[in-house]
C-alpha cells in the first residue's frame, strides 16, 4: 500500500492522481502483489508435502522404544543413541562396505568403459551409428527382469558366483547403456573444432579423448558417475537376485528391509536406519547439486 | 569399390578398426548381457526347466499356463494398466505444476527447488519404508493428524482399494526429476511469445494453452513415454511396501503372499521373480519376461519414432 501512494512522487507528470494511467498502474501492482502471495503460499504448501515425510521420519527415529508405539508426533526425550544402536547392529557395517564396493567399483568400471563408446557415438562418423544408438536406447529401456532368468543361470551355474556381488559389478566393465547415453549427450556439446584441432596437431583418437575431451567433459563425467553411483546405491533387485542367500553380501537397500523384519515393532530403530541410509545421498547432493540437475536436464532435453 | 585407391582403402580400414576398438566394450556387453540372454529367454519359454535337471521341450505349455492358469499374471497386468493410467498421468500433471510453480517463484527459488528435488534422491527402499510408516493405520503420523482434524482415514497400504493410491502418493513425492526437466523446458520458451500474446490480450490460461503448451509438448510426451516404460519396470516400491505392510519378515527363504493386500500391489516384474526364483519354473518366468519385453519395446519404439526434440539417435 505504501508503494502505491509513493508512486506519483516518482513521476508526478505521468501519474497525476486520478488519471486512468495511475489506476492501471495501481491494478497492475496489486495484481503482482497478489500473484507473489499466491505463488509463495502454494510453494509453502508444496514444500510441506515434500518436507514433512523427512521431518516425521526423523522425529520418530529419535523417540524412545515405548513412545514409538504411541501416536505421539513429537519425541518426549531425544534418544540420539538410536543411531548408534542401528550402527552397531551386526551386519550394518557389512552392508555399508558391500554397498560401497558395488557402487564404487561399479561406477569406475561403468564410466571407464562407457566413455570411449560414448565418444565414438558422439564424434565418429561410421555406418551403423544410428543403429548402435538405437540399441543403446533400447537396452536402456529394457526392464532388467526381461533377461534375469538366463543371466542368473549363467552366473550361478557356469560362473559359480551366486551369493556374491560380482555378477552385478562385472557387467559394468562392458559399458552401461544409460551411462553411454548420458555421456554422449554431454560430448555432443563439445564443439568439433577442438577434436579436429587435436587431430591436425597429430593426436591419435585415444590421446584426443584423454587429453582434450576428458578435461572438457569433467562435469559430464561427474554427473554420469554420480547417477551410476546412486543407481547402485539404490538398487534392490540386483542384490535380491544374486546376494539374498548370503547375508555377508547384502547391501544397504536389501539389508534395510530385513532390518525392519528383525525389528517388527521398533519403528524408531527402523526409521533411524532409514535416516542413516538416506543421509549420504542427501549430503552428496548438497556438494554436487549442479551436476545432478545438469544430468537430469540432459536426459530429457536434447543436448 | 575396386576403383578406390589402395592408400584410401588402408585409411578406411584403419578408421573402421579404430571405431570398432572404441565400441568394443559395448559390443561385447551387448552380445553377452543383452542378445545372448534374450535368445535364451525365448529358448527357455518353450522348455520345462527347474534350473537343475536338463530342460525338456514342452512347446506352448508354458505360454498356456501363464495366460490361463497362473493366478498372478492377469492381476499384475491389470495393476500395471492402472499404474500407467493413474500414476503416470498424475506424475506428469504434478511435475508440470511444480515445474510451473518453481519458475514463478521470485523469493527463495533456490531453497524451494532443493526442497522439491530432495525426495527424488531418497533410496526407493528407504522411501517406501518411510511411507509405510507414515501411512501406517495404527500409529502413523498421517492418520493421527487426519483423525485430529476429524476425518475418517483410510487403511492405506493395508487396504486393496488404497494400496495403489498410496504408491501413487509415494511416486508424486519423488517428482524431482520431472520437475527439473519441465523447469528447463519452461525456461526455454521464448519470452517474446509471451509478450506478443499479452499484447493480443491473452489471459494467463490462454498464454499457457497457446504459448507454453505447444512449446513444451515434446517434453510432456517424453515424460509420458518414459513414465510408461518406468512403470513396466516398477518393482522395488510395491514389493517392499507389500512386505513391510503385511509384517512379513524380510530376507531370504521367507514365504510371502505376493501383492499384499489381495494381489493389489503385484506388478509384472514381480511375477517374473515369483515364477523364476520362488517357484523355480524357469519356462513360465521366461514367458512373462517376454511379455514384459514386448510391452517395453513397443513404448521404446514409439519414443524413438518421435525423434523431434528428444532421445534423438542423430546429432
Amino acid at each position: 500500500m505504501t508503494r502505491t501512494t509513493l508512486a506519483p512522487l516518482e513521476n508526478p507528470r505521468v501519474t497525476a492522481p486520478g488519471t486512468a494511467a495511475t489506476e492501471a498502474r495501481r491494478t497492475a501492482r496489486r495484481r503482482a502483489a497478489l500473484e507473489w502471495i499466491g505463488v509463495h503460499s502454494l510453494a509453502i504448501a508444496a514444500s510441506l508435502f515434500f518436507l514433512l515425510p523427512f521431518v516425521f521420519v526423523f522425529l520418530t527415529a529419535v523417540m524412545s522404544d515405548d513412545q514409538a508405539l504411541t501416536r505421539d508426533l513429537w519425541p518426549n526425550t531425544w534418544e540420539w543413541g538410536n543411531f548408534a544402536d542401528v550402527w552397531n547392529t551386526p551386519g550394518f557395517l557389512t552392508w555399508w562396505r558391500n554397498t560401497l564396493l558395488y557402487a564404487g567399483l561399479g561406477t569406475v568400471l561403468a564410466v571407464g568403459s562407457s566413455l570411449p563408446v560414448a565418444y565414438a557415438l558422439a564424434k565418429f562418423r561410421f555406418r551403423g551409428r544410428n543403429l548402435m544408438m538405437m540399441l543403446v536406447i533400447a537396452a536402456m529401456m529394457l526392464p532388467p527382469q526381461v533377461v534375469i532368468v538366463p543371466m542368473y543361470l549363467f552366473w550361478a551355474r557356469q560362473m559359480d558366483l551366486a551369493g556374491t556381488l560380482w555378477p552385478l559389478i562385472i557387467p559394468f566393465a562392458f559399458g552401461n547403456a544409460f551411462t553411454i547415453f548420458l555421456l554422449r549427450q554431454f560430448l555432443l556439446t563439445i564443439p568439433r573444432e577442438y577434436t579436429e584441432a587435436a587431430r591436425i596437431d597429430g593426436c591419435g583418437e585415444l590421446r584426443t579423448l584423454l587429453k582434450v575431451v576428458v578435461p572438457m567433459a569433467k562435469p559430464g563425467i561427474a554427473a554420469s558417475a554420480l547417477f551410476h553411483f546412486f543407481y547402485c546405491w539404490n538398487d534392490y533387485f540386483g542384490p535380491q537376485i544374486y546376494a539374498s542367500e548370503n547375508p555377508a553380501a547384502w547391501t544397504l537397500s536389501y539389508g534395510l528391509e530385513s532390518f525392519k523384519g528383525a525389528h517388527q515393532t521398533d519403528w524408531n530403530l527402523t526409521m533411524a536406519a532409514t535416516v542413516l541410509v538416506m543421509a549420504p545421498v542427501i549430503v552428496v547432493f548438497f556438494f554436487a547439486q549442479k551436476a545432478f540437475v545438469e544430468g537430469v536436464t540432459l536426459t530429457g532435453v536434447k543436448g | 569399390m575396386s576403383t578406390v585407391p589402395p592408400g584410401l582403402r588402408a585409411k578406411r580400414r584403419r578408421s573402421a578398426l579404430r571405431t570398432l576398438g572404441f565400441l568394443s566394450p559395448w559390443l561385447i556387453g551387448l552380445c553377452v548381457f543383452f542378445l545372448y540372454p534374450l535368445v535364451s529367454t525365448v529358448y527357455f519359454s518353450f522348455m520345462k526347466y527347474d534350473g537343475f535337471t536338463a530342460p525338456t521341450w514342452v512347446g506352448l505349455k508354458n505360454w498356456a499356463y501363464v495366460f490361463q492358469d497362473n493366478p498372478f499374471f492377469w492381476p499384475a497386468l491389470r495393476n500395471t494398466l492402472w499404474l500407467v493410467l493413474v500414476m503416470v498421468s498424475l506424475r506428469v500433471l504434478f511435475g508440470l505444476g511444480i515445474g510451473l510453480l518453481i519458475t514463478k517463484i521470485k523469493t527463495g527459488a533456490g531453497v524451494f527447488r532443493t526442497l522439491f528435488y530432495l525426495p527424488y534422491l531418497a533410496p526407493p527402499v528407504a522411501a517406501t519404508m518411510a511411507f509405510v510408516f507414515l501411512l501406517n493405520p495404527g500409529t502413523g503420523p498421517t492418520n493421527t493428524i487426519l483423525e485430529k482434524v476429524g476425518l475418517d482415514p483410510p487403511q492405506w497400504f493395508n487396504d486393496a482399494a488404497w494400496s495403489k493410491p498410496s504408491l501413487t502418493i509415494l511416486a508424486l513425492w519423488g517428482i524431482g526429476d520431472l520437475m527439473v526437466i519441465f523447469m528447463a523446458s519452461l525456461l526455454d520458451v521464448p519470452k517474446e511469445q509471451y509478450e506478443a500474446a499479452e499484447l493480443d490480450g491473452a489471459g494467463a490460461w490462454q498464454r499457457f494453452r497457446f504459448v507454453t503448451l505447444p512449446s513444451i509438448s515434446p517434453i510432456v510426451l517424453f515424460a509420458v513415454v518414459t513414465g510408461v516404460i518406468a512403470t513396466m519396470q516398477y518393482y522395488t516400491e510395491p514389493l517392499v511396501a507389500a512386505k513391510v505392510a503385511s509384517g512379513v519378515i524380510g530376507g531370504s527363504g521367507q514365504q510371502f503372499e505376493p501383492g499384499y493386500p489381495e494381489k493389489s500391489t503385484l506388478t509384472v516384474p514381480q511375477v517374473v521373480y515369483n515364477l523364476g526364483f520362488q517357484r523355480f519354473d524357469t519356462g513360465a518366468a521366461c514367458v512373462v519376461a517376454l511379455v514384459l519385453f514386448a510391452l517395453a519395446m513397443v513404448f521404446t519404439a514409439f519414443l524413438m519414432r518421435r525423434r523431434s526434440g528428444f532421445m534423438s539417435a542423430e546429432d
